[in-house]
Order: C-alpha cells, then structure tokens, then sequence
C-alpha cells in the first residue's frame, strides 16, 4: 500500500486491534469503520462494549456513503468504490471509554472549592427541572409513582452533596452529624444555603406523641417550585419532591436512613401569605430512633 | 381639596374610569384565544366565551392583512440606493419599504387596544383607558411573566390555554397593583 492510505490502516488497528476481527490493509466487508464525519447515531460514551458487537447494517451504509467520497483515491480505493463495497477513512484516535476534554483535565482534576461561590441561572434551571418532571411523568401509574421518580432522581445528589459539603469544611467540624438534630441542622443550614442560597424557613419535631420518628424541615417558596404551577387535577403533587430526594440522600449518606416527602400546605394555615409552602417530612427508621436512645443514656 | 383632586383623576365628565387596564387577552401564534381575564368590571361591555375566540380569530386575521399592507412609495432621487444595488433604478423609482409588523395600537373613544407580537407570533392585546399611560411598559412585563409562569412551568402544554395559578396570581398583583394608582 501507498502512504496515502496509511491513516487508514491506522485507524484499523486502533479500533479493532486486540478484537477478533482480522486487521487488514483493506477493511472487510460490512464491518464498523467509523469515519470522522458526526455520526446520527449519539457517540458511546462506554465505547468498548459497543464496538465489541459489529455495528448495525443501515449505520455502516450511511457511513459508507460519506466515507467514500473523502476516501484518498488510491488505486485500491477506486476498486471499491466501483464495486460498491465500504471504504473506510478515519482520523478519530480515541478507540473507547471515557472520552477525555483535549487539555486532558477532566471534573476530576479541578480544585473542590472551585465552584464554592459560584452561581446558577435560574432560568436555565428552570427549563432543567421542567424537563425532569416530563421526564419523570413518562410511563407513570399515578402521582405516587410520580412523586416516588422524582425523588429518585434527587436522591444520588444528596448522597454526594453530604461529602462534598463536609470535606469543605474546615478540619475541625468535618465530621459527620452524630444524632439526628445535628444532622437535620446541616441540611438546613448547609445544604440549603449551598443549593438555594439561604437557609430553610423552619425546622420542627412532630408534636404527635404516636409518631416521635417525624421531623420536618419547612421553607416557606421553594426555589424548585418557583415557576412550578400544578393543574388542578394532580393537586396532591408537590415537585419539590425531587428537593426531599436530596434529603433522603443526605441522611441516608450519613447513616441515618429515612423516608422523606414534600407535602403543600401554603394556604391552609397562614392565609395565603405563602402560597407555595412545603413541609419536608423526615421519617426515620426505627433503628435510628433506636440508636438515638443508647446515646442519650450514655 | 385632596379629595376633589382624587376625583378629577379618576372621574371623566362621563363617570368612566380613568387610567386604567381592562382586559388581557393572548392569541396563540394559530390565531386560538389561549388566556383572557378582565381585570376591572364596567369598563367594556361583557361578552361570551365564545364571542372571545371570534374576538381573538378575527384580530389575528387583522393583523395578518395588516402585516401585508406594505404600500408602494414614491422615493426622492437624493435618498435612493446607489444603482448598481438595485436591478432596475430609473428616475422617481418606487421602493418597497420593508413590511410592517403589523398593527399595534387600535384606538376608540371608550378604550385604547394595544398589541404585541413577539418573536414566535404569539400576540398579546391589552385593553387600556385612552388615558393610560406606559401600555408598552406594561405589556413587556406582562410578557415577561408570561415567560417565567407559563413557558417554565413543566405542565403547560405548548399553543394550548393557559391554566397556570402562579400566573393568574403575579398578573392579577401587578394589575391591581396599577389600577390602584
């Protein structure tokens, strides 16, 4: 072969080598060969397990057609292209797994007080968390169900957050919250001012005798909600379940598994002074309030 | 005094009141009534729900002849555009100025009927007072809302009625906010 088709043989090797296909000068019939053109379909972002399978027919034709006209007319080239077979040409180096930024630093790699002060807009969150709850409301029985995705999709966030938000600390109080008014302080406090930029309006121990294990975190417009207005027919959704998400994350990360829902209550009891506000219900499990106890007496 | 001064405010000699926002209504950009609310009792005549969508359909219509209406005008030789950019430039040429967006204000004795159409053709008419003042201030921030409660708000549905309560809410605040003036 020439030089001009050694990018090529190149790429060839790069893509399959180490697979059972049979690296050859010239690509073998119907077999994937990505050229540097964008592809329709969305890029692997975990690449080796979807190159390991040969790539689907209507894909590799589509590449085929843009390939061969950027194909270098080598002798061989020509050959297949009057055939009608594939000609491959590809620049592409990364072969497969995570694909890194060209500076090479990835989120890994910044500094994690960075973003410390940084702020969001609001709109762009906005239209984020509309899309989630369309998301959300794909393929959903009832509100419940609804209410039980949005929660899952706030969940992993307060799972991290409990970490990231320690470890900024300073040395000193880096611990985790020991008992539970320790840690519900931290969600109002800390977790609150980090994702909304104050704090939570309230936050209450359930004064039912029956129910010891409830708390409740109360703020009085959730930022979540801000642009949120729920048809009357689904009356008893509160999308701020996707904020008692991350709450459940939060105490779930530190040891102290709980259930957690949003609930309205704006306009029932002060007027309609707060039309939008929401009670966090914390209900720990009972190994908690267990745990609780024998540190108390000791 | 002061009382006097009030009333010569808010009193023509005809016992209507002055300086003050009647009625919103917003077309979808197919020419479907997609929100209406009045805002103050007495100043226009009520009607159906149905004469509204005939209201709103109609207007549409009128606006689009008028965003056709794009007369032909006679342009003095000193202005012109030099020939070479024009394919046929002979003396007294008649240019086409560009098209107009279309009408925007409506006025009458009784009420002042202000339009605005944004970028995506959804129109927005305010019913004013003849005498108020700052409609276009108005009608921006009306839109403005429009963007925050309505477009943002996960459950609206695009080119459909608008039935969102935060926006019932911040439009009705900011209007009587106004009309109490």
């Amino acid at each position: 072969m020439h030089s001009a088709s050694l990018p090529c043989e190149l790429t060839v090797q790069s893509e399959l080598g180490g697979r059972a296909y049979p690296v050859l000068p010239n690509p073998p019939d119907k077999r994937g060969l990505r050229s540097s053109t964008p592809q329709p379909s969305p890029a692997p972002i975990f690449g080796e397990s979807k190159q390991a399978e040969p790539p689907h027919l209507d894909r590799i034709q589509q590449q085929n057609t843009k390939s061969a006209k950027r194909a270098p007319p080598t002798a061989s080239n020509m050959a297949h292209v009057a055939t009608g077979k594939p000609v491959g040409g590809s620049k592409e180096q990364s072969g497969g797994g995570l694909r890194y930024p060209t500076s090479g630093k990835t989120i890994y790699h910044r500094p994690l007080n960075r973003s410390k002060t940084s702020e969001l807009s609001q709109a762009s969150f906005a239209y984020l968390f509309s899309e989630m709850i369309s998301y959300a409301q794909k393929r959903v029985t009832g509100i419940q169900d609804l209410e039980k995705r949005l929660n899952l999709q706030g969940h992993p966030i307060g799972l991290k957050l409990l970490d990231l938000l320690l470890i900024r600390e300073p040395a000193r109080t880096q611990a985790r919250p020991l008992n539970i008014i320790a840690l519900l302080h931290f969600i109002k406090i800390n977790i609150w001012q980090h994702l909304f930029g104050r704090q939570a309006d309230r936050l209450e121990k359930s004064s039912n005798p029956d129910t010891p294990d409830e708390y409740m975190i109360i703020d009085n417009e959730p930022l979540v909600n801000a642009y949120v207005s729920v048809p009357r027919e689904m009356s008893q959704l509160n999308c701020a379940a996707f904020v008692a998400g991350i709450i459940e994350g939060v105490c779930d990360g530190a040891a102290f598994p709980a259930r957690v829902t949003a609930h309205s209550v704006g306009g029932k009891e002060e007027g309609e002074m707060w039309p939008g506000k929401t009670v966090f219900l914390v209900k720990f499990q009972p190994e908690v309030l267990e745990r609780e106890a024998l540190i108390g007496k000791g | 005094m002061f009382s006097s001064l009030i009333t010569c405010r808010y009193r023509s000699a005809f016992g209507d009141w002055l300086a003050t926002i009647f009625a919103l209504i917003i077309i979808n950009k197919a020419g479907g009534l997609i929100y209406n609310k009045t805002f103050h009792e007495g100043g226009l005549n009520k009607i159906s729900t149905n004469d509204y969508l005939v209201l709103a359909g109609t207007f549409h219509g009128v606006h689009a002849i008028t965003t056709r209406l794009n007369p032909l005008k006679n342009v003095p030789a000193a202005d012109r555009i030099p020939a070479s950019t024009t394919l046929a430039g002979g003396p007294g040429m008649l240019t086409r100025p560009e098209p107009s967006s279309g009408l925007e204000v409506l006025e009458s004795e009784n009420f002042r009927l202000q339009c605005f159409n944004t970028m995506t053709g959804t129109k927005f008419l305010l019913f004013t007072d003849t005498t108020q003042a700052n409609v276009d201030v108005t009608i921006r921030r009306i839109y403005e809302m429009y963007a925050d409660y309505v477009m943002k708000n996960p459950f609206y549905q695009l080119e459909m009625p608008v039935r969102c309560d935060m926006f019932d809410r911040k439009l009705s605040s900011y209007i009587r906010e106004l009309n109490n003036r």
